[in-house]
């Protein structure tokens, strides 16, 4: 019945697609009917993540990100959001035309969801032992106390110490790490296909998310799930992630393998992302302390009310005409790494 | 103790803007109907450095460490429970409100939250004139030019003087709290995580600004974050808390090369590196969580997630010792005059 510990899995080599694609959103559309106009949030989005595989989705805020992820599970607020174009495959269907009750039996179960505020997600009012177990019986067919049992090893899986105490715990008395421990123990409870995280590390401390993080390798390790890992921190992705869908507001502008994004980065939003984070070796070495990171002048436009033409241009030092009139199509430049962008090949250029 | 550390680092001499010596903050928790004082948060428990002119410190740690206390504590926002606090000589620790005032102006602070630290029902020019208009510094008119020549200055359009916070993104809001932090032409400006609210982008944006108008006022900051890499981007010292002491300090370079604590290798080795590759090093990994500042393991406040605690650990508080020179460390494993090797720091 325990779904858990025995499959072992040789990680593939970085950058090189394992065959089976579990989940493919196809040119995914999520829109918000405001009062102040449509959001297009999720313009067309496209991406596919294999079993066993971690993939990296970066973007700032209010790039669609956590929609496109939302929109998987079907969970996005409806009014004022709705998907209005597109396709969720999984395991030969298309998620969104299924019923609520046939998608409520993949939520949890077959596709299941980490987020970011672990407080916030978490019943307050409900011990963890009995919310872990409540998602086994539901899904699992099992007895309450048989569930109980199951949660207390999940809590064990997760390095909880003293887990049959912890498992009587409320919300309240655990610390940040440990309840997005307790996250982690839910959503894999009944053995997923697909773990979407989203920014599963961003509220927690440096020394506790790198314990989050290797316990997410572990499992997926052990259990061969596809992870898409949701985040901000570039740095996490390059320590994490096997291949990496850059978003911009709404849409996807880039994908590669970890390896060719980080090495050669085809958009000028990447490259720019890439010079904007303050890097750890090259700060320590680097006597002196004048050297300005290099910026992306301006903001993210308001997703309301969009350009012309590229989104990024207004704020990309490559712009010219040509990006203000049409917006880039995305376009193969290498095997596997995608990058929409008028100038990608001047990027791409240098580096082979 | 106090005395000898903080004359940590780089010489300073009697041209110290600032020196806090053995500084302390514990907030009594109050138990019952009479409000019996039932124990003590040691926040900040022991903390000595100093900030000459035109520097940067860097006070780096995690979550509860006390290292806002700190910056609170040392603008006497807190009142410290106990150390001293000198600015140009003067010992502030006793100043009452009004004999802090000349010091306000010369010591400034900027706060993370753009959100919350913005009065919404003041526009942008009067949250940037007000510290003026408090310190009596100029007349309506010199305001008004010396507001707008503060919005040029931080990279805000002058028109946008008469907007609301609402009105203005994250990054934006943050120029607008240092704009405010600038209108007295302090020495010293203390920003509490000034740019973890905000996007990476937008992130780059504010550092170089805080670097450019450090280089044109000859500012010293007291910078606070967890985030080490923006933290050894923007100081020329880096002092690490772990559960209100600090463990190390140091200048950033050797602090990275050669991390004397084993808190700074651990932190160091978990901070994620963007580049391809950087997956491969080799990692050390704490168990555990930091334990709360109510009741801190006795001895050296880190041997519960140590990995090479021993028994004196347990018994005894390490004090900062200078092991190289201008590299202080708190840590019984380095013994007189020897420096225990530890593991090599990531990247290498």
């Amino acid at each position: 019945m325990n779904p858990i510990g025995l499959v072992t899995r040789v990680r593939p080599e970085p950058g090189l697609k394992p065959d089976e694609t579990v989940l493919e959103i196809e040119n995914l559309k999520t829109h918000f009917f405001t009062a102040g106009g449509v959001v297009r949030a999720v313009d067309g989005v496209s991406y596919a993540v294999c079993s066993g595989e971690t993939l990296g989705v970066v973007g700032e805020s209010g790039c669609g990100k956590s929609v496109t992820a939302l929109s998987v599970l079907r969970l996005v607020a409806s009014p004022p959001g709705r998907i209005v174009g597109g396709a969720i495959r999984f395991a030969g269907r298309n998620l969104l035309d299924l019923t609520e009750r046939e998608m409520e039996a993949i939520r949890g179960n077959d596709i299941s969801m980490i987020f970011q505020e672990p407080m916030t997600s978490l019943n307050p009012l409900m011990t963890v032992g009995r919310q872990i177990s409540e998602a086994i019986a539901l899904h699992q067919g099992l007895s309450r106390h048989e569930a109980f049992v199951q949660a207390v090893e999940m809590l064990r899986r997760v390095h909880i110490p003293e887990a049959e105490r912890r498992v009587h715990a409320y919300p309240h008395q655990l610390s940040g790490g440990m309840r997005q421990r307790v996250m982690i123990a839910m959503a894999l409870s009944c053995g997923p296909r697909v773990l979407i995280a989203d920014e599963p590390t961003t509220a927690l401390d440096v020394t506790i998310q790198a314990q989050i993080l290797d316990l997410m390798r572990e499992l997926q390790d052990r259990l061969g799930t596809a992870i898409i890992l949701i985040t901000h921190d570039l740095g996490v992705v390059a320590e994490n992630a096997d291949r990496v869908v850059v978003m911009y507001a709404g849409r996807k502008v880039e994908e590669a393998s970890a390896k060719a994004l980080f090495e050669s980065p085809g958009h000028p939003y990447t490259l720019g992302l890439l010079g904007s984070i303050p890097n750890l070796e090259v700060a320590a070495q680097t006597n002196t302390r004048r050297v300005r990171l290099s910026e992306i002048k301006g903001m993210v436009p308001s997703l309301a009310d969009l350009p012309k033409g590229c989104t990024f241009a207004p704020r990309c030092g490559f712009a010219t005409d040509e990006c203000n009139a049409q917006y880039p199509p995305l376009v193969q430049h290498r095997p596997g790494h995608w990058v929409s962008c008028w100038h990608a090949d001047r990027l791409l250029g240098g580096s082979s | 103790m106090s005395a000898q550390s903080s004359g940590q680092a780089r010489g300073s001499g009697p041209a110290a803007l600032l020196e806090v010596q053995d500084l302390k903050k514990h907030f009594p928790l109050y138990k019952g109907v009479f409000s019996r004082v039932s124990g003590q948060v040691y926040a900040v428990d022991g903390v000595s450095f100093h900030i000459d002119r035109g520097e940067t410190l860097g006070l780096v740690g995690e979550s509860g460490c006390g290292k806002s206390t700190v910056g609170r504590t040392l603008l006497k926002l807190l009142e410290p429970t106990e150390g001293r606090i000198i600015v140009r000589g003067e010992d502030i620790t006793d100043a009452d409100a009004a004999g802090m005032l000349p010091y306000r102006r010369q010591m400034q602070m900027i706060y993370q939250d753009p959100y919350a630290s913005l009065n919404p029902r003041m526009s942008a020019g009067e949250i940037v004139g007000e510290p003026l208009i408090i310190h009596r510094a100029a007349n309506p008119k010199e305001r008004r030019e010396r507001v707008l020549h503060l919005f040029e200055r931080v990279g805000l359009r002058p028109e946008l003087a008469d907007s609301y916070p609402h009105e203005f993104s994250g990054g934006q809001r943050q120029r607008i709290g240092i704009a405010r932090a600038l209108a007295l032409s302090p020495e010293l400006i203390v920003s509490d995580e000034p740019v973890s609210a905000l996007d990476v982008s937008i992130q780059a944006q504010i550092i170089n600004l805080l670097m450019d108008l450090q280089d044109e006022f000859k500012l010293s900051y007291l910078f606070v974050a967890h985030d080490l890499a923006v933290v050894e981007h923007i100081s020329d010292r880096v002092a690490v808390m772990y559960l209100g002491r600090i463990v190390e300090t140091t200048g950033k370079t050797s602090l990275f090369e050669t991390p004397l604590h084993p808190y700074t290798e651990a932190l160091l080795s978990a901070v994620p590196i963007p580049k391809y590759g950087a997956r491969e090093r080799k990692r050390v990994i704490l168990t555990g969580d930091v334990p709360s500042p109510i009741n801190p393991p006795p001895g050296c406040h880190f041997h519960t997630r140590c990995p090479y605690a021993m028994a004196r650990c347990r018994r005894e508080a390490p004090t900062l010792r200078e092991m190289l020179p201008g590299h202080w460390v708190s840590c019984h494993l380095h013994e007189r005059g020897a420096i225990y090797p530890l593991a090599k720091p990531p990247g290498e």
